[in-house]
């Protein structure tokens, strides 16, 4: 029988079952014990950014070569037809009548689900303006259990901007189909959005919104840190919560051992570089397992088993 | 009653009566009711004795579908669809509240991909506590039914 992710577009985090996020965490952890050079032989992927990207599209297209595949594309949409005013729709399908797979960014909501509909290949989301970034998800939810070894019933603590952070709503929609328990600690600002919340408490899924992260620190398997935007505040106001949202190595003393931090980088200052030299500091591992998440997601929709 | 004097009786046709007053110009424009080319009679204000004041749309010689009528059920749940012929009304729809909504409301945010591609916008309904919301099926954003129901 096809795995359930065989052909299958990947847009969006809410679109998946428990069963698969487990069986893309499982395939990637595998590909990264035992490397495969032949999944993606003879298949050619579509690399398409309409929006710049370093980290998301590098991955994507080490993971393909690393498979065997082969990619065309292009990194920005600047320099495509889309310039010239033609649909996103009209450019998918064309490029989706060359490749096996389109895998894209876009700087609009809603591009990736637009693009599946007029495809005749699977489409695989690698951002959509702010909306939903899932392989960010996938490769999270594979280093959270590289790190603890399981997925269920852990203490996860948010940490920043939880607002705007698309990588943060999409976790916590899947961490929430593993019994998590979350704290979210941000600005007033920056806070959680209503709609996360409210499908939290309709899942009766447990939550507390914290102001220190100190007091946190002691209760958490994983401390998901991300970036404050300065622009988002007005100067007097920046400084006043300025030092509220940085992590230290000295504040990692009370953390229990199995603690990890992660970050879904580019990192500024929120997190001190003498946070890096500890045990529990993980985003740089993080990063490099984006590549084995999206070998795992590729391999299974490009083949019925593997 | 007032209003059967002073709004003059359908021949064949849809009657929408007991939409809260100040709806019926909304309704009329988002359905697109007189682009149909059809003779329409509008009440706006008319005394009722449940609701103390409505609006009554009439539109000649057009039969609204189950769905459409049920896409009314969006902001005037308590409005009520009769199809007439002959004078004689011959079906009365009785509203719910769609599971999904085609092309009527353009999505609120501006950065969706559907203003700019060639698709028609769709949301799905949830009802959630006393507020319907609804949620793009492209850009994922929830809404209030309140803020899709006044842009356009």
């Amino acid at each position: 029988m096809a795995n359930p992710l065989y052909r299958k577009h990947i847009i969006s985090i809410p679109d998946f079952s428990r069963e698969e996020l487990e069986l893309v965490v499982e395939t990637a952890g595998k590909l990264k014990r035992t490397p495969r050079n032949d999944l993606l032989q003879g298949k050619l992927v579509g690399s398409c950014f309409f929006e710049p990207s370093t980290r998301t599209r590098l991955s994507f297209e080490t993971a393909v070569q690393r498979l065997g595949g082969d990619i065309i594309g292009f990194a920005d949409g600047g320099n495509t037809s889309a310039k010239k005013g033609e649909t996103l729709a009209d450019s998918i399908k064309i490029i989706s009548s060359y490749a096996d797979a389109v895998v894209m960014r876009h700087p609009k909501e809603g591009a990736a689900r637009l693009a599946s509909e007029f495809s005749s290949v699977p489409v695989i989301n690698g951002g959509d303006g702010s909306n939903q970034h899932p392989t960010q998800t996938l490769l999270d939810l594979f280093t959270i259990r590289e790190t603890q070894g399981t997925l269920e019933n852990l203490t996860i603590a948010f940490v920043g901007d939880l607002k705007y952070g698309r990588t943060v709503h999409s976790l916590t929609q899947a961490l929430s189909l593993f019994g998590a328990r979350f704290y979210f600690v941000a600005p007033e600002q920056l806070a959680m959005p209503d709609y996360i919340c409210e499908e939290l408490d309709e899942k009766g899924i447990e939550y507390t919104i914290v102001d220190s992260l100190d007091d946190v620190i002691p209760l958490i398997d994983i401390l998901y840190m991300t970036r404050v935007q300065r622009e988002r505040f007005d100067e007097t106001e920046f400084k006043k919560i300025q030092g509220q949202f940085v992590l230290r190595a000295d504040m990692l003393k009370s953390a229990r051992t199995n603690m990890k931090v992660m970050h879904p980088l580019p990192r500024v200052d929120e997190i001190t570089v003498d946070v890096d030299a500890t045990p529990h500091a993980y985003y740089f591992e993080q990063a490099k397992n984006g590549v084995y998440a999206r070998q795992a997601l590729l391999s299974l929709v490009l083949n019925e088993t593997v | 009653m007032q209003y059967t004097r002073t709004v003059e009786a359908l021949k064949q046709g849809t009657v929408i009566d007991h939409i809260p007053a100040g709806h019926g110009v909304n309704i009329l424009r988002l359905f697109k009711l007189a682009e149909t080319g059809e003779r329409i009679t509008v009440g706006l204000n008319l005394s009722s004795r449940h609701m103390g004041a409505k609006d009554i749309i009439k539109v000649e010689n057009v039969a609204l579908t189950e769905e459409q009528a049920n896409e009314l059920a969006l902001f005037a749940p308590k409005a009520t669809v009769n199809l007439i012929d002959n004078f004689e009304v011959v079906k009365k729809h009785k509203l719910e509240l769609p599971e999904t909504i085609e092309g009527i409301f353009a999505c609120p945010n501006s950065n969706c991909i559907s203003h700019t591609e060639p698709v028609k916008s769709f949301f799905y309904v949830k009802a959630q506590n006393k507020d319907t919301k609804m949620q793009c099926k492209y850009c994922e954003k929830v809404f209030s039914k309140d803020i899709v129901a006044v842009v356009r």
